[in-house]
């Protein structure tokens, strides 16, 4: 009898390790009852920056002063300038068990580190830890509490049921408008433009003189409205417009006529010489700054490239021309009820074998939010810091307040910018995350700029061409994939039969169970007659 | 008659033939048609590969001259294998748009055909005298030289005089395959010149040239006529001058 119960445990044994065989990579984090101290650790930090020298010192002063802090844990610092570059880079040492311990990441991008198994913390108990958590007790820096991260910004982080992040740095797209040539024109500039207004005014700003000099600006170069992000121009139109993007759970509904609404209205005006976008052309400010632009639309961390006295140029002064700029948040549908995207960095821990590295990561990644780090790095650009305890900083306060005391840290369309956000951070959202959300977001830009390239190519552009331009953007970024994946989850589609081999494999796990019934029966029979 | 029936037949299918080709084959351009030629219309020209900036998400963007000018193609789709095959010389066919992104004249969504050829490389023109002037843009994507060219100082973000900067503001560091840029005087004037990272990286032998530069060293320069704004040159190699 005992053998018998032996076999049956090892077959049950067996059993188990094949069930766990492939379900997992490593180990899922589980947090440190303390930070062993006695040893070092070395990490790295991939971080972003806006090709702005002034982000990186503070980057390497913020690693300088944990480190003071915590001797026994070097950080190491890699700089990117480009999103994607740190997105593809993460995914290629993903497969090698490479990965960074701490990196600056889109939620977007975060979704699709997560398909691989155990591979990032999620840091809901990271952040309650009493000891190691937001405003723990055992912190040796002083740590914002968790009420004290701006709640929309946090919630930005949740991917699935848990946070994968924490924020950064928070930004939003800012209208940057040559007033100057929107009063030429006979207009008065509102709080909140519409985007008839915006077109309108476009419109007018593209009337050329017989010998191509435009009468505005004298010059023969203008292109009245200039959207640096495309993505973001689409997704904001169909969210004011109450429209269908996508769902929660990855179904894609980008495919509209609502989208086919703001397709026809670029094609319009890319039309009359109106519009037109970064890819095409180049960044706005540089046509802005050169007087050859009305309306620019830049992410507010770029405002310290727009306007005659901008900080940082990046074309020859004798371009330049003197204008009154002025900036606005983006063009509306509804001005009463403005809606635009919150975006901006946030910060991923990576999962390690060794729990203790994972929790100086954590540590290291919780210094980010301190009110010295924030303050210094959201003044860099027009971003607006993730906590409200730096935002009600008095080193914050007084920032703001000197707005306009010159056009290096005070620069007053700088701190315009970061107004915008602050102003509005209630009328801020995000898209959906999910594996696939990077590439619906690139594809929604690129319907705009395929849209404007047929038009600058005189192809017409109407019910037909936007059919073909869906089924083409649909497959180059796999959406009808995406599509269904989402919808297999949903309808849980009928998966069709069993595969031979797996029939055999559970026909044959039946015949052990039945055959080791039988010698136990057989067996109990034995013992009755015995007895 | 069953011989001029044959003969119609085949005459007729060489005619069918020539039409398709005459359909599918565009006429292809000399540089001065390009030059010519309105932008986002589709162009059509015969060109050399002379350098690879970098194969990115299916695409490769590639420097190219044929023996009356230059072309630069912007993220040409093709694969991996087709980048490796496009060495310096190759001849190829290209047909695609047009376009011009802050100011730079490149041809965009372009597909190809590897045509053979023998290998084309040009000596580079010495345009040294030309900078600041007009005239330079014509010559703009081609391989070119710039003579007798002292190093300036450049600032960092400390406000220390250094003979280059990785990144335009210092905000790169050494290991992170960043830029290089560093400043030169020529005939009295200062421009700023440029090693594309994803051109001649870090293990290039230009690229460690640059990092060794000395405030006041006399150079020879040699890149391809990039445009941004303006001339910004892509350095390709760089030695001291001769005494």
């Amino acid at each position: 009898m005992k053998k018998l119960l032996l076999a049956a445990l090892l077959v049950v044994l067996c059993l188990g390790l094949c069930g766990c065989h492939g379900s997992r990579d490593s180990s899922a984090f589980e947090i440190p009852a303390s930070f062993d101290t006695s040893r070092n650790y070395d990490i790295t930090f991939w971080a972003k920056n806006d090709t702005n020298v002034t982000q990186t010192r503070i980057y390497e002063k913020a690693i300088r002063d944990f480190e003071a802090l915590y001797p026994n844990i070097t950080v190491h610092l890699k700089l990117y300038t480009d999103y994607s570059r740190i997105y593809n880079d993460v995914i290629t040492n993903i497969a090698t068990s490479t990965t960074p311990n701490v990196c600056i990441s889109y939620p977007d991008h975060i979704a699709t580190y997560l398909t691989g198994s155990q591979v990032m913390v999620p840091l809901d108990g990271l952040m309650a830890d009493e000891k190691y958590g937001l405003k723990g007790s055992a912190l040796l820096f002083d740590s914002p509490s968790r009420e004290e991260v701006v709640p929309q910004f946090l919630n930005e982080c949740v991917i699935g049921d848990a946070h994968y992040a924490l924020p950064f740095m928070r930004s939003t797209e800012a209208l940057y408008i040559n007033k100057t040539f929107v009063e030429k024109l006979g207009y008065t500039l509102p709080e909140v433009l519409t985007w008839d207004f915006v077109w309108e005014v476009s419109d007018a700003a593209a009337q050329k003189n017989a010998d191509g000099v435009y009468p505005l600006n004298g010059q023969k170069v203008m292109i009245p409205f200039i959207y640096k992000s495309t993505d973001n121009m689409m997704i904001q139109m169909l969210r004011q417009l109450d429209a269908p993007y996508s769902t929660a759970d990855g179904r894609i509904e980008i495919f509209n006529d609502s989208t086919r609404s703001v397709l026809y209205a670029v094609r319009d005006h890319v039309k009359t010489g109106a519009f037109s976008t970064f890819k095409i052309s180049s960044y706005p400010g540089n046509f802005l700054n050169a007087g050859q632009c009305v309306f620019a639309v830049d992410s507010t961390a770029g405002a310290t490239w727009m306007g005659s006295r901008a900080p940082h140029m990046d074309i020859a002064a004798s371009q330049v021309v003197d204008f009154d700029l002025a900036v606005r948040p983006i063009p509306q549908f509804d001005p009463e009820h403005p809606v635009m995207i919150s975006q901006g960095p946030s910060v991923c821990v990576f999962n390690k074998t060794d729990p203790q590295e994972v929790l100086a990561s954590w540590l290291f990644t919780q210094y980010l939010l301190t009110n010295d780090v924030q303050i210094a790095y959201s003044q860099t650009e027009g971003y607006v810091p993730v906590t409200y305890k730096a935002q009600r900083d008095s080193v914050y306060q007084d920032y703001l307040s000197r707005r306009g005391e010159n056009s290096d840290l005070y620069y007053d369309i700088k701190i315009d910018a970061a107004g915008v956000l602050m102003d509005n951070t209630q009328n801020t959202f995000v898209t959906p995350v999910f594996n696939g959300s990077a590439s619906l977001r690139d594809a929604a830009g690129q319907l705009i700029e395929e849209t404007a390239k047929a038009v600058r190519r005189k192809k017409t552009v109407d019910d037909a061409f936007i059919d073909g331009l869906y089924d083409q953007i649909s497959s180059l970024y796999r959406l009808d994939q995406l599509g269904a994946q989402a919808g297999g989850r949903a309808s849980r589609k009928d998966l069709g039969p069993l595969p031979a081999t797996s029939v055999l494999l559970l026909g044959a796990l039946a015949a052990v169970w039945v055959l080791l019934g039988i010698v136990f029966l057989k067996q109990a029979l034995k013992k009755r007659r015995a007895s | 008659m069953k011989k001029i029936l044959a003969l119609t037949l085949a005459l007729m299918m060489l005619a069918l033939s020539a039409c398709a080709f005459a359909e599918g084959a565009p006429a292809v351009m000399s540089h001065e048609e390009f030059v010519n030629a309105e932008l986002d219309t589709e162009v059509t020209v015969e060109t050399y590969v002379q350098a690879k900036q970098s194969w990115w998400d299916g695409k490769g963007t590639i420097y190219t001259q044929a023996p009356d000018g230059a072309y630069f193609l912007y993220n040409m789709p093709m694969t991996q294998e087709e980048y490796d095959q496009l060495v310096p010389g190759t001849k190829i066919r290209v047909t695609g748009y047009k376009a011009e992104w802050s100011g730079e004249v490149e041809i965009t969504e372009a597909v190809f055909e590897i045509l053979e050829a023998d290998p084309f490389i040009p000596e580079a023109l010495d345009v040294t005298a030309l900078l600041g002037t007009e005239e330079l843009n014509a010559h703009q994507n081609e391989l070119v030289s710039f003579k007798g060219a002292v190093v300036t100082a450049k600032k960092d973000a400390a406000g220390n005089d250094v003979a280059f900067l990785y990144n335009w503001d210092g905000s790169g560091q050494a290991g992170a395959n960043n830029d290089l840029y560093f400043d030169v005087t020529i005939n009295g004037n200062v421009y700023t010149f440029t090693v594309e990272s994803y051109l001649c990286g870090e293990d290039t032998d230009v690229y460690k040239a640059v990092t060794e530069l000395a405030i006041g060293d006399v150079i020879d320069m040699e890149g391809f006529l990039y445009w941004y704004n303006g001339a910004n040159p892509h350095i390709t190699k760089v030695v001291k001058a001769a005494e």
